[in-house]
């Protein structure tokens, strides 16, 4: 599984998306349910457990936890339709419009979901260098930090061009969940009268 | 109980904001860094609450199918303050209500009657200007309990030392109605403070020490503050009193309501006229995307000098994106013309506000600036202060460049020797560039010095902190602007004449309360004697002189120049019957005091008390019949 640790960690964001799916996969589709259990571990039996043992056994603080991760990622959805139209944007079809079209959406797409993200999150890139000069990478490097391409071999240390800054949250705050209120609304329809 | 904290409330036209400071441990006089911004948890979104350090001063008053809005400490409310009454007005404007504040200061209205919102359907129901002020103080307190006080009673938000800043030019009424707001929203100890000075005492304390190397006796600072809806302008001396400095201030503007929501305003008049001429059709809906484009486009043309336009897109409304959305561009001449020529204008000296006479049939609405040239109403201020300094004990003009002939005569306008900017209209350089030149312009000519630039602090949250600053100088901790009220106040009284068809009888104005009352002081009872009717509210007619320094009080003025006193709205007493036979006529005196809070106090004693120090409170602000 050596391989798999050299895998690129997903960002947060990504993350968050993920655990919804993977929680309602979970839920309602028993095959995705018995891969996920064998990927948890790596030399775990291929078992088909039910989904509520599954769910306890997850290295989560505790089953009560999962709702709230998900209101978190619909959230992060909504807000990001609310201040840049994400939602709206990536569900329309774009093929048949122009880049001048396209690209005046994406500057109100782009502004709105800046500033929602600049106002919740707190992203610095993960090496300082500027992109396109040569870095060297000390053995005991965090390889889930960096990831290695081109001719990947031999040990530490390693000399390369640095291609992609990464990025790393150092901060989320989402808004105080109101009780009463469905975060699976994303964007309420809107009837005038 | 002694407060813990001073809280520095804003309580702005278009945003409000809160700061802090502790009492106990702010020991040095100057030091930096005292105060803190404290952010506010608010509705942004449906079932949305965020903390921001600004809270939008709108109201929406939710309808039934809404359901409540909820905030963490009330889960069963019908209306909503901050972020989301805001956005949620540009889809239901007539349930939301705004600019509150300039309702608050507008005669014309009942501010104690529900008119808020104007034109509401008849299921709202309606608030009263000083509710509306209510509320929003109301949540800043709310907010202040559940983020910091956690139930802590020494904490709580009534036990604090609140300082409240209201605009240099409230009146006497606006001032005692934003304090029975404030009373009304549970506060306890609350004093007012005017803006400008507000944003001197910020910027004094981010100053640090700095800032005395920088003032010297002689120094006139002008405080230029353009908020989102209103102007406002004082004048600050810098003297020496008992070999100390000080600082006084010595003249405030008028009341203008216009600001930065107008320049947004403008420019999005102009793309609009642009994307009719290129036969597109734009809704209500979009006109306000569009101010807000405007608002985004312009602070990017203002900030960056190297850009020659700014991109304005509009999506469309609907879940399509694409195709029903507007293009257009914000050039950097049309904001130049629009906003750099069309508010500050360059004028002379003697340019004043041009007054459009209002169609006999107006709405009901706000007294909304006539005029947007800022710089005419510079112009006006300084020109009408042109005397304020002359008679300033302690106060050594700083020396003039040359000789010049200047000398023999009287200045033309007040001389400032700074400015200070305030408001977050005025971090558009273009715009101060051009303020400042106009004004050097006219000192150039008046044979005075350039003024200089005070460099300022953040200028959106400069009015919050700079009150909380003043609460510490309350305590003893740093120095304290002084100036007492702004004008003198005076009654009017009818003279006994035989009526004639067609004339107003002529008017006696007798000066109740002089110019620079300080906190905390009793004007001199004026020897005329008026007649009361008991049991009958009676009214006077209420005047006030931002000019007029010298009348004491009980002078009577037959005449004065134009525009030297202003009509405010009216006064009323009302004596209650006791101990008197109704329709009796009483002859009392009336009695001008200002309190600690920094309100004006209007008492009628009567010539002969019943009993010991009998007086009765006399209403300001009376809505005109």
């Amino acid at each position: 599984m050596a391989e798999l640790a050299q895998k690129q960690a997903l960002p947060l964001l990504t993350r968050l998306w993920f655990a919804w799916i993977c929680f309602f996969r979970v839920l309602f589709d028993g095959a995705f349910a018995s891969r996920a259990w064998e990927a948890r571990e790596p030399h775990a039996l291929p078992a088909a457990p039910e989904p509520a043992r599954l769910a306890r056994s997850k290295p989560e603080p505790a089953p009560a936890a999962s709702p709230p991760t998900t209101d978190a990622a619909l959230q992060l959805l909504g807000l990001f339709q609310r201040e840049g139209r994400l939602v709206d944007f990536l569900e329309q079809e774009i093929a048949s419009f122009s880049d001048g079209e396209i690209g005046a959406v994406a500057r109100v797409v782009h502004e709105g979901c800046r500033k929602a993200l600049r106002e919740h999150a707190v992203l610095t890139p993960i090496r300082a260098e500027e992109e396109g000069v040569s870095v060297t990478l000390q053995a005991g490097f965090e390889p889930a930090e960096v990831k290695l391409s081109g001719k990947v071999q031999g040990a530490a240390p390693y000399t390369g061009v640095l291609r992609h800054r990464g990025w790393r949250a150092r901060d989320l705050t989402l808004p105080l969940p109101v009780t009463g209120h469905d975060p699976r609304v994303i964007a309420p329809a809107e009837v005038e009268l | 109980m002694s407060a813990r904290y001073v809280l520095g409330i804003d309580l702005g036209t278009t945003h409000s904001a809160l700061a802090y400071a502790e009492i106990a441990v702010s020991a040095q006089p100057d030091a930096r860094g005292r105060t803190a911004i404290a952010p506010i948890p608010q509705l942004v979104a449906p079932g949305t609450v965020e903390a921001r350090s600004l809270l939008p001063s709108f109201l929406y008053l939710a309808h039934e199918s809404e359901g409540p809005q909820a905030v963490p400490w009330d889960a069963e409310r019908r209306f909503a303050v901050g972020e989301h009454a805001r956005a949620r007005g540009v889809d239901a404007p007539a349930r939301l209500v705004s600019s509150a504040k300039s309702w608050l200061s507008h005669a014309g209205v009942d501010r104690r009657g529900p008119t808020l919102p104007v034109g509401a359907p008849e299921d709202v129901e309606k608030i009263s200007p000083v509710e509306a002020s209510w509320r929003y103080l109301e949540h800043l307190g709310e907010a202040w309990d559940h983020g910091f006080a956690k139930g802590d009673p020494a904490l709580a938000f009534a036990k604090q030392e609140i300082v409240l800043t209201v605009p240099a030019s409230f009146d006497a009424a606006a001032r005692d109605l934003t304090v029975e707001a404030a009373v009304a929203a549970g506060i306890e100890d609350v004093t007012l403070l005017e803006e400008p000075q507000a944003a001197l005492y910020a910027w004094i304390e981010g100053r640090g020490d700095a800032w005395r190397k920088e003032i010297r006796v002689g120094d006139v600072l002008l405080v230029v503050d353009v908020g989102g809806g209103t102007t406002d302008f004082s004048a600050i001396a810098a003297l020496e009193k008992d070999g100390a400095l000080e600082l006084t201030r010595i003249a405030v503007g008028d009341h203008i309501l216009l600001g930065g929501d107008n320049m947004d305003l403008a420019l999005a008049h102009v793309i609009r006229q642009k994307l009719v001429a290129e036969g597109k059709e734009i809704d209500r809906w979009q006109v306000s995307a569009l101010t807000h484009a405007c608002r985004v486009a312009k602070e990017r043309l203002l900030g960056d000098a190297s850009l020659a336009s700014a991109p304005i897109a509009i999506a469309g409304r609907g879940s399509k994106l694409l195709g029903g959305g507007l293009r257009a561009e914000l050039t950097r001449d049309e904001v130049t013309r629009t906003l750099v020529d069309g508010f500050f204008p360059e004028v002379t000296a003697a340019a004043r506000p041009v007054a459009r006479a209002r169609a006999a049939l107006t709405q009901l609405g706000l007294p909304y600036a006539s005029d947007a040239a800022i710089t005419k109403h510079l112009a006006a201020f300084l020109g009408r202060q042109a005397g304020a300094t002359a008679k300033l004990e302690g106060f050594v003009p700083a020396a003039r460049r040359g000789q010049g002939g200047a000398a023999d005569r009287a200045p033309r306008l007040l001389h400032p020797t700074a400015v200070l900017f305030n408001g977050g209209v005025m971090k558009g350089e273009p715009l101060r560039g051009r303020l400042i030149a106009t004004l050097n312009a006219w000192l150039a000519e008046d044979g005075a010095d350039e003024v200089r630039l005070l460099g300022d602090a953040d200028l959106d949250l400069a009015v919050a902190r700079g009150a909380a600053t003043y609460g510490l100088a309350r305590h003893g901790r740093g120095i304290r602007i002084r100036g007492g009220t702004a004008r003198a106040y005076y009654v009017g009284i009818e003279s006994a004449v035989p009526a004639v068809p067609g004339v107003d009888p002529p008017i006696t104005a007798m000066c109740l309360a002089p110019f620079g009352m300080e906190e905390g002081t009793e004007a001199r009872l004026p020897p005329h004697e008026l007649g009361l009717v008991v049991g009958e509210a009676v009214r006077f007619r209420f005047f006030g002189s931002s000019v007029r320094r010298d009348d004491q009080a009980g002078a009577e003025l037959e005449s004065w120049k134009d525009g030297e006193l202003a009509e405010l709205a009216p006064i009323e007493v009302t004596l209650p019957a006791e101990g008197r036979r109704e329709g009796d006529v009483v002859p009392v005196r009336l009695r001008a005091s200002v309190t600690e809070v920094g309100t004006l106090l209007l008492e009628a004693v009567p010539t002969a008390a019943l009993k010991p120090d009998e007086r009765w409170k006399i209403e300001l602000g009376v809505r005109a019949e």
